[in-house]
């Protein structure tokens, strides 16, 4: 496979290109512009036979990515920040009328005060939406997760939206080398088109999106949360065959050096990266240093965990978002609801790095590893790493 | 139903003898629409709904190729309890304001399947329908943006002059001095306080290129104006005044009546602007008092009749202007 230099936003409409799109639509927001700018050319060019429409806000940019899906084209958009926030609505509706599209995530800071720089507040407020939910720590990965996306979303033991996140600035503006694959190896695992369950036509009438009662409601969103839960058995298919065509592997948890690990780390997206190199510094020291990186966000990778985390003492979550008066950062609060009862001897700690774009630094990894041998931190409470106090 | 006997159908004779030449020109038009029904019986809207006798004419009169994009409101509400659907061409309900913008998405998508041949070509219509809450307040920033984008669409606003299927609050379509819920009449108020946007107007300024509006007791116009929309290779816009018994205060047996007395008083003029030029689709007449229709329904009974030849006033003025606007593209 050919690799070259490119910025990861680039990448992500290469992506999007070798898809074969039919529907883009889309709404500028930094640090998600690049992607849409490039795509934009790549349209105008010829090079992707696709219609890009042009929308006055994120809001209808998820709307009409609905209408498009709906009639069976296969969507893209991509958006950070305030308007994922302003899309929010339209979320919830695209995974409740089970449309498989694809949006890829820059994430980015909430207002206020305005802040166009990297954390995990927009994605986090959107948790709950239904949407299956990957993380990605480089180029490459964001890359490949976006053509997985299709293919996870796509297949007809899901039927869901699929969501790409990477971080704003740190990711999307950085070049990388990137293997890009051939047009026909992405046939091969994409199929030759996409071909919905049901799509609006008048060959079959169907009314989508009708009136759900107490009586029917119910019933409607567990068979969404099992679609959700069940969507997991179809993305490790799909990252076992994605393996072999590509030749890269994908798991719900990206482990290095965890398995012998007393101490671990849990975090997602690029800042995982960083943290490698504070587990290299630890385990030169003589700690059994671990790092665990979150690919699978929705659905929740609870057995992944569980096994990862079998033989740790420690296991420092690392929060990008705060969640206000609550417990300490979302992250956190899940893995540590997730484990309740799994692993008596583990003490776990939440921290919280990075917010607005504060770099984060190998040493803030360091200490939070400290203050957790200090004990200065009671377990249920979350520190954020990095304050000038 | 005719029963098909030798009776009925001298009796149909008889009466085609009777009608005038227009009478017979109007039934030969109405007998070129389908006898299908594409928005079925059996749905909830109360007796008299204004608006579901305008869905009953636009999908008879735009057919089986149509799809859907409507909003929430009472048409959506009334039409879709699951496991039951009024509709037997293809609809999509999404949200309150997303109408246009799901439509430009299906437009999108057909457009490009079929250029891509990832589905053979057909001639279908995508019309996005809301209601005056959905289109002139929540909705009115998505069908700027669909309007502008130029997608080849129909939009076509049931305008009842309130959020009904809420329970009668005021939008910025109700009418000067209405009672609604939210507008409500009072020691220091005579109902809603302002004027009635004119979202004609808004859609035309837009440079699109067919606009109309249309009322429920003018089928043959408002038949004629969806027929011409549907050719239009652009964007599209259908305004229909639809009275709702249960807003406006009426009884449920003179819908029909109400929405006449509409537009023979002005109230509610029926013409359309193509490519920018204005032409009256309907004369009245005689212009009626403007009290003949607002006595008739509850919304206005706090009004005296001092206030409704004040806005009488103002519903004259408009009409004049209206007719200059259209004597000038004559």
């Amino acid at each position: 496979m050919p690799v070259k230099a490119i910025e990861v936003s680039f990448a992500i409409s290469e992506a999007v290109k070798l898809a074969d799109v039919d529907v883009v639509s889309a709404y500028p927001i930094t640090p998600q512009t690049h992607i849409v700018e490039r795509l934009s050319s790549i349209i105008a060019n010829g090079e992707l036979d696709a219609e890009f429409i042009l929308v006055e806000s994120e809001h209808t940019a998820m709307s009409a990515c609905i209408g498009a899906a709906a009639v069976g084209a296969r969507t893209f958009t991509s958006t950070s920040s305030q308007g994922l926030a302003l899309m929010s609505e339209m979320l919830y509706i695209a995974s409740g009328l089970r449309l498989p599209i694809v949006m890829a995530v820059a994430n980015r800071a909430l207002s206020a005060p305005i802040n166009i720089w990297n954390d995990h507040s927009d994605i986090m407020a959107q948790r709950d939406c239904g949407w299956i939910q990957l993380f990605a720590e480089n180029g490459q990965e964001t890359f490949d997760m976006i053509l997985q996306a299709y293919r996870i979303g796509e297949d007809k033991r899901v039927h869901l939206p699929v969501c790409v996140n990477l971080d704003g600035f740190i990711l999307t503006h950085v070049t990388e080398p990137i293997g890009i694959p051939e047009e026909s190896e992405v046939r091969k695992f994409l199929g030759k088109k996409f071909e919905p369950l049901l799509r609006l036509h008048p060959d079959n009438p169907i009314t989508m999106g009708p009136v759900g009662h107490p009586d029917i409601y119910t019933e409607v969103k567990k068979a969404q949360e099992m679609a959700l839960f069940g969507s997991k058995k179809v993305i490790l298919e799909v990252w076992d065959e994605f393996e072999k065509i590509f030749g890269r592997k994908y798991s719900p948890i990206k482990k290095y050096l965890a398995d012998d690990a007393e101490i671990l780390f849990l975090m997602m997206g690029g800042i995982a990266e960083t943290a490698t190199i504070a587990i290299e510094e630890l385990r030169n020291k003589g700690i059994k240093a671990g790092l665990l990186s979150l690919k699978l966000w929705r659905p929740f990778p609870f057995e992944e965990l569980f096994s990862s985390v079998k033989n740790a003492k420690i296991l420092i979550v690392i929060d990008r978002a705060i969640s206000f008066g609550g417990p300490p950062g979302p992250l956190y609060s899940e893995v540590r609801s997730a484990l309740y009862g799994k692993n008596g001897n583990l003490q776990i700690y939440g921290f919280i790095m990075g917010l607005g774009g504060r770099d984060v630094k190998v040493e803030n990894f360091l200490e939070a590893y400290e203050r957790t041998r200090r004990c200065s931190q009671e377990p249920g409470k979350a520190e954020i790493i990095g304050l000038r106090e | 139903m005719f029963s098909g006997t030798r009776k009925s159908r001298d009796y149909r004779v008889e009466r085609m003898r009777k009608l005038t030449p227009e009478e017979r020109e109007l039934i030969k038009f109405a007998k070129a629409l389908t006898r299908d029904e594409f928005f079925e019986r059996g749905h909830r809207a109360c007796q008299g709904c204004g608006p579901a006798l305008g869905m009953r004419l636009i999908t008879k009169t735009l057919g089986k190729d149509t799809v859907v994009s409507m909003v929430t409101g009472c048409m959506e509400i009334i039409s879709s309890y699951y496991p039951d659907t009024a509709w037997k061409i293809p609809w999509l309900h999404a949200a309150f304001e997303v109408a246009a913008s799901v439509a430009s998405g299906m437009e999108a998508g057909f457009k490009v399947l079929m250029r891509k041949e990832k589905l053979p070509q057909r001639d279908i219509t995508v019309v996005a329908i809301g209601g005056d809450g959905g289109t002139a307040d929540i909705g009115l920033q998505a069908l700027s943006g669909a309007l502008e984008r130029g997608h080849k669409f129909i939009y076509i606003c049931y305008d009842n002059e309130a959020y009904m299927n809420t329970g009668i609050q005021r939008s910025s379509l109700t009418p000067f001095h209405a009672w609604t819920t939210t507008s409500p009449a009072g020691k220091k108020s005579k109902g809603q306080p302002v004027w009635k946007k004119n979202v004609p107007e808004i859609v035309a300024a837009h440079r699109t290129p067919y606009v109309a509006t249309c009322s429920i007791a003018f089928p043959m116009d408002f038949i004629d104006k969806l027929k011409k929309a549907k050719e239009v290779n652009g964007p599209t816009y259908l305004h229909l005044l639809a009275p709702c018994p249960l807003g406006w205060r009426h009884p449920s047996d003179i819908t029909i009546k109400i929405a006449r007395l509409a537009v023979e008083t002005c109230f509610f003029p029926l013409y359309e602007i193509e490519n920018g030029k204005y032409r009256i689709t309907y004369f009245p007449e005689e212009l009626l008092p403007l009290k003949e229709y607002m006595r008739l329904q509850g919304r206005f009974n706090h009004l005296t009749d001092e206030d409704i030849q004040e806005i009488e006033k103002i519903v004259r003025e408009e009409w004049e202007l209206l007719k200059r606007k259209a004597e000038f593209f004559k």
